[in-house]
């Protein structure tokens, strides 16, 4: 293999620079075509845009929600394939693997007359990229199998109920600034929807275990509806202190909520909800919760694969198999995206630029396309930690679970939601200092009335009850026994 | 009377709504049952918004189709799991004499309330009298009473469902 | 809901009404039978709401007119408490009969 000259290096190099910038010059006029007003720019827009207006009221409004609806599918459709691979990657990368990086590397002959002389030798790298779509392929085109005694029709019904769910969550999520774009509907409970639409997800995974017939699957899904209810009230709890904070269930109130300055005096930082103390305990409850919603790791006891095979989805296979899986892809980045959207400030950068005087970076974060590369950041953000996660944790048992969600997550919510009422109205009605020092004081007390129940004898007895629960002889510290007769009786 | 695009939407959901209702009683499988009650309140979530009504739907869907119905299937399910004999269903001939009730419970009904409806055609409530503020402010003011009457009545559900499951009172 | 006339919710309530009368009736497994309670329960909602939005009566402002959406709330909260005790109640009574049919479960007949 002859080695690359000097020349060849240095136009590879050149090609790698022009790349990047023609790139960057796309974003940058993809940027500027939506901050302006492009409906005026194009006589072919123009004259669409007036073939739309000539149309019925309601059509009209029918067609906008169905392209928005479009608009705001692509974005957690088209980056599953690259999702599936990242995760593998870096699951890898954290376990000390190498993991899928060379599918789709095409190195092309030197020799062949069919290939034209500018590629001859020339190497593609795809970096393992398209292993996912292979795998796609495989999971689509290879034979479709359903066991004997499966009720059929819930059978398919389940992994479709676990996409729909997938593809509504982000309804109500504004992805970027441009309110002509998104989101799909701005209702005034736009929270509450998405803790509707996440808790259909439920019934996906019940009807998989239920159809297939399978005890393994029964028990999977017997567990994943226990989880979901569990965590799901938690997960209300603590959005509710966000939504008292900001006043509104609307998801483009609670991001503009956030664009204020930091606790009110630091201008050049947004007043992003995970800054605050409230935000801050809400969003760890949230993240803990959203963890179990989406059935990840440490919280996929559903389908704990040394317990239950493969839990509610034991026996499926093929594109149903992969449905679910693309589903649970699509959850988790959509999941990431509502924390975003109430605790990381939504579509904004973590800089007010607008107090620093930077009106170019402004125009940028309102526009549509930059808007959504930057919740696209923080959704990678967010599936990054989800990895995190599931490399270093190992599961939890059923009795953690439920201890965890009913006996720590739901009172510290519920704690919180009453120190955040007591902080509003403190401040209200005396002002901010006393509301903080009176918020301040709560939390000691909070943080007082916790330890006092951790102390040791609560504690024991906390833990004989979860023993118990599991119908197990209660764990004690080991009796220090002398006659080795009384061991054995 | 002139058919609008609303009328259409509304014979769409109501149909499938009341369709999903006889499907209910209507399947011997418990699961099915269950299930279409789930479809039924997910529409009727939809209706709710349909009268403008955001946080009444929205309540639906979370109350009723995701945490009630879930409940439903869970029990179900744990009597499938231990014995699904259980929930199998012999024919029986009183179910003749059931329907034949309720079909002239029904036409005894529609023939006293349709003719009367059936003029009220345009709603006279406000915009936004459904919003979260509306029904958090009455709430909270109006109706405090009930409303803390009713979160005794849920603790009452929580001690006695936890009194119920256990195996052993000692 | 512009142009639908009042009476095609009232008839939706109405059907569903009767559709759980019925099966509380011909149905013998006592969960399905609650199913239809529910059923009715929500079909009374559906009553309540409709006649809130087409019989609107607040005089002043939006917040006198909302008995309707009231009672709906209530329901909502006493029909999750009856769940919540009734499934209960199922569960218990399998445990000690190891049959739920409710032709079967006489055991106060004398």
């Amino acid at each position: 293999m002859a080695t690359p000259t000097a020349a060849q290096r240095a136009a590879g190099t050149a090609l790698d620079f022009f790349t990047t910038m023609i790139l960057l010059l796309i974003f940058a006029i993809g940027c500027e075509v939506s901050t302006t007003a492009w409906a005026e720019s194009g006589k072919f827009t123009q004259a669409f845009m007036d073939w739309l207006r000539s149309l019925d009221p309601t059509l009209q409004d029918v067609l906008a929600a169905l392209g928005r609806a479009i608009l705001a599918i692509i974005p957690v459709f088209a980056p599953v394939p690259f999702i599936i691979w990242y995760e593998r990657r870096l699951l890898s990368w954290m376990q000390d693997r190498i993991g899928p990086n060379r599918t789709g590397n095409i190195t092309f002959s030197r020799t062949s007359k069919l290939i034209p002389s500018f590629l001859k030798g020339k190497k593609f790298k795809l970096f393992g990229l398209a292993q996912s779509i292979a795998d796609g392929i495989k999971l689509f085109t290879k034979e479709d199998i359903m066991p004997t005694k499966t009720d059929k029709f819930l059978f398919i019904l389940g992994p479709l109920i676990a996409l729909f769910v997938a593809l509504t969550l982000g309804g109500t999520i504004p992805w970027a600034g441009d309110r002509r774009f998104t989101p799909v509907a701005d209702i005034n409970v736009g929270l509450l929807y998405v803790m509707a639409i996440s808790s259909l997800g439920a019934y996906g995974l019940v009807l998989a275990g239920y159809s297939s017939n399978n005890k393994y699957s029964l028990l999977g899904a017997l567990r994943a509806s226990a989880q979901l209810i569990s965590y799901e009230l938690a997960m209300g709890v603590s959005l509710a202190a966000m939504v008292m904070v900001t006043g509104s269930l609307k998801m483009t109130e609670i991001v503009a909520a956030q664009e204020a300055p930091l606790l009110g005096f630091i201008g050049f930082l947004p007043n992003w909800n995970i800054f605050t103390p409230f935000g801050l305990v809400s969003g760890f409850i949230f993240l803990i919760c959203m963890f179990a919603e989406t059935n990840r790791p440490p919280f996929d006891l559903p389908e704990a694969e040394n317990e239950l095979v493969a839990g509610y989805h034991t026996e499926y296979s093929t594109k149903r198999w992969g449905l679910f899986m693309m589903a649970e892809y699509m959850a988790m980045f959509t999941f990431s995206m509502v924390f975003s959207t109430v605790f990381l400030g939504g579509y904004h950068m973590p800089i007010r630029w607008e107090a620093i005087g930077m009106d170019f970076m402004a125009g940028i974060e309102r526009s549509y396309l930059g808007g959504l590369s930057v919740m696209m950041l923080k959704g990678v953000a967010g599936l990054t930690l989800y990895i995190w996660v599931r490399a270093t944790y190992p599961r939890f048992r059923y009795d953690q679970l439920m201890n965890l969600g009913w006996k720590f997550l739901l009172p510290v919510a519920t704690a919180n939601l009453i120190v955040t009422a007591t902080w509003i109205m403190i401040s209200k009605v005396y002002g901010a200092a006393p509301g903080w020092m009176f918020a301040i004081g709560l939390y000691a007390v909070a943080i007082a009335v916790y330890l006092l129940l951790r102390s040791k004898k609560s504690r024991q007895y906390l833990d004989t009850r979860a023993v118990d629960m599991i119908n197990q002889p209660a764990r004690r510290a080991p009796e220090v026994v002398e006659p080795v007769a009384e061991v054995t009786a | 009377m002139k058919i609008t695009p609303d009328m259409i939407v509304f014979a769409m959901l109501a149909g499938m709504a009341a369709l999903s209702a006889v499907g209910v009683v209507a399947f011997r499988n418990a699961v099915r049952s269950a299930l279409c009650l789930v479809f039924t309140f997910f529409l009727l979530g939809f209706l709710y918004f349909a009268l403008n009504m955001e946080m009444l739907g929205i309540t639906q869907i979370v109350v009723y189709t995701g945490a009630i119905m879930v409940l439903f299937l869970f029990v179900i399910m744990l009597l499938n799991l231990g014995a699904s004999h259980v929930l199998e269903e012999k024919s029986d001939p009183k179910k003749v004499i059931g329907i034949g009730f309720g079909v002239s419970l029904a036409v005894l009904l529609a023939s006293q309330i349709v003719p009367v409806l059936i003029k009220v055609n345009a709603p006279t409530a406000p915009e936004g009298f459904g919003s979260p503020q509306v029904i958090g402010n009455v709430l909270f003011t109006d109706y405090v009473f009930p409303f803390e009457a009713v979160s005794i009545l849920l603790l009452l559900g929580i001690v006695g469902s936890v009194l119920l499951a256990k195996r052993r009172l000692s | 809901m512009n142009g639908v006339p009042l009476a095609g919710f009232i008839g939706l309530s109405m059907f569903m009404f009767i559709t759980g009368v019925v099966g509380v009736i011909i149905r013998r497994n006592p969960i399905v039978i609650f199913m239809c309670i529910e059923l009715m329960l929500n079909a009374v909602n559906l009553a309540f709401l409709a006649f809130a939005r087409y019989k609107f009566s607040g005089l002043a402002n939006v917040n006198q007119g909302a008995a309707g959406q009231m009672m709906v709330v209530f329901v909502m909260a006493v029909a999750a408490a009856e769940v919540a005790v009734g499934l209960g109640i199922i569960m218990a009574i399998y445990r000690l009969k190891e049959n739920i049919d409710v032709d079967e479960l006489n055991l106060l007949k004398g």
